[in-house]
């Protein structure tokens, strides 16, 4: 049952050491704020799931958080490498990286089977490439009706799952548009969640008949964070800050400058300074 | 005839590839420059799908990652991720898959995951993305790529997704009924597959190019076809709306700042 309350509150009762994490947004509404506050509040040995692990994972990896990651890839979308976890997986630093390695369509149809309350995610996929070398956890399975042999891997079942969204009403029914990607599934296979949004409303605004909703009985903790999302993006409140993205590749290449940033923006702030880095484009649209 | 770059050669070609029919799955860099100057030129009602779950998108301008808010606002629908990779790549109904990579050997198998080896990398990648799936899942696979001697190798260090395998029917006896890959484009040629062993042969080289510089950017012994054709230049058009496309995406990127 959804509970609205503050992103500290929320990420203590929710978020534990050595939890199974999934935040997850593809490109849109990446979850930025309450990682943050994972950070901060000093999370350790935490298995993270995500399709693209993102500028957000890059700081959990460099903040060492991180044991083991599983994800399928792990770049900075049009800029290049993620430095920190390249740190972590040629370097091991600040420690030792576990990788657990997908594809798109493996991690896709996972978190489905686990929203579907499955064991395993059966597809047509890993023919032929040497990923299943890698990973143990891809397998294959014998269709029983036709023979055909098809890819196998556990579903997801993650502790946590935390998402951003634009809109929740007072009840915590939570409401997505744009690009979707997986948090719908990711939420529900997760054990606990936590769903921060721009606004929560009175009422949630007028919406096609087949808007993305998850009811306020699937989700635990609500918490409204303008701006949650920043340097992602929020469809309909702010666009995705490109800059940002090209300038983390300077910000991230050395240790000692992204330990610098991380103290100046992340350690010694909070959730409210979200807000402040959409507002040109929250007033404008407004 | 127009001055230009050999990397703009590359993205002309490559669009040239694709037809006003195609239904094509987008990867980002290249592949989308290409995609969208095809459909600004003459391909207007190409189907472009990026991974993001846009379907028939029509961005004005280049989006820096698979699912800015200009694929969304654009596309025909946007549906999830899971849909995206099981009904619409799994289910058949992409024609087109449009890839780069890392590294490439002559088979045209591709690397996207790391160089040297996977437990100690010298240089640990992104990995493999929708590619292990979209090589084998499209109905044929498009490459682009420039050429060189660290990314068109003799042996690849990982194979992220599979082309044409170790050439013959050997794709074909992993049970794999598309076609993989049917065109690569470079900054110096365009190669198609050998009808027989699969090898990536080149069937066209572009204008100014000799064969010596293709074999000098090539880790493997080239194949030429017996007939090799000149690529056409980029035209005035082609390389109007290609700089436009590019001075667009420029200042959109800028002013979020």
């Amino acid at each position: 049952m959804a509970r609205i309350s503050s992103l500290a509150e929320a990420i203590k009762s929710a978020v534990r050491d050595g939890d199974t994490v999934a935040l997850e947004g593809f490109t849109h509404l990446i979850p930025h704020a309450a990682g943050h506050e994972i950070i901060r509040q000093g999370r350790k040995n935490l298995t993270l799931i995500r399709m693209t692990p993102d500028l957000i994972y890059d700081q959990f990896i460099g903040m060492g958080c991180v044991t083991k990651l599983v994800f399928s890839w792990g770049g900075n979308p049009g800029v290049g490498s993620l430095h920190r976890l390249r740190d972590a997986v040629e370097n091991g630093w600040p420690h030792k990286l576990e990788l657990e390695e997908h594809s798109h369509a493996a991690m896709a149809n996972a978190y489905e089977a686990g929203a579907a309350g499955l064991s395993c995610a059966i597809f047509r996929g890993y023919i032929g490439g040497d990923l299943p070398k890698v990973n143990s956890k891809i397998k294959r399975v014998q269709c029983p009706f036709t023979g055909e042999e098809l890819a196998a891997i556990p579903a997801h079942r993650p502790d946590v799952a935390v998402i951003h969204a634009q809109r929740a009403d007072r009840a915590g029914n939570i409401m997505i548009e744009g690009v979707l990607g997986v948090q719908k599934e990711a939420v529900l296979a997760s054990k606990r969640s936590v769903v921060t949004v721009e606004e929560i409303v009175d009422e949630l605004p007028e919406r096609s008949l087949n808007a993305v909703v998850l009811p306020h009985w699937t989700v635990g903790h609500v918490v409204e964070v303008p701006g949650g999302a920043f340097p992602s993006y929020a469809q309909g409140y702010y666009p995705r800050n490109n800059n940002f993205y090209k300038e983390w590749d300077a910000v991230s290449r050395e240790r000692d400058s992204f330990l610098a940033w991380m103290k100046e923006n992340v350690l010694t702030k909070g959730p409210d300074v979200f807000a402040q880095y959409v507002r040109k484009h929250r007033v404008a649209a407004e | 005839m127009a001055d230009y770059k050999p990397n703009e050669m590359m993205t002309v070609a490559a669009a040239r590839a694709l037809k006003n029919d195609d239904v094509c799955f987008v990867g980002i860099g290249q592949p989308s420059a290409a995609c969208n100057l095809a459909r600004l030129t003459h391909a207007p009602n190409i189907t472009l799908i990026y991974e993001s779950g846009t379907l028939a998108t029509k961005p004005n301008i280049l989006p820096l990652s698979i699912g800015d808010g200009e694929l969304c606002e654009t596309a025909l629908t946007t549906v999830s991720v899971p849909e995206m990779f099981r009904y619409w790549l799994q289910g058949g109904r992409i024609k087109v898959g449009f890839l780069g990579g890392a590294q490439i050997d002559k088979f045209a198998n591709l690397n996207t995951t790391v160089v040297g080896p996977y437990d100690k990398p010298k240089v640990r990648l992104p990995g493999g993305g929708g590619a292990p799936e979209i090589a084998t899942s499209c109905g044929e696979i498009f490459i682009i790529m420039a050429q060189g001697k660290r990314s068109f190798v003799d042996k690849l260090d990982f194979v992220t997704s599979i082309g044409h395998v170790t050439g013959g029917d050997s794709r074909a006896r992993l049970g794999v009924n598309t076609k993989g890959p049917t065109k690569l484009i470079t900054d110096l040629a365009l190669f198609e597959p050998d009808s027989q062993t699969k090898e990536m042969t080149v069937v066209s080289i572009h204008p100014g190019v000799t064969r010596e510089q293709i074999q000098e950017n090539s880790g493997w012994k080239v194949k030429f076809a017996a007939k090799v054709a000149e690529t056409p230049p980029p035209t005035q058009r082609e390389l109007d709306v290609l700089r436009d496309l590019h001075a667009r995406t420029n200042r959109a990127h800028a002013e979020v700042a």
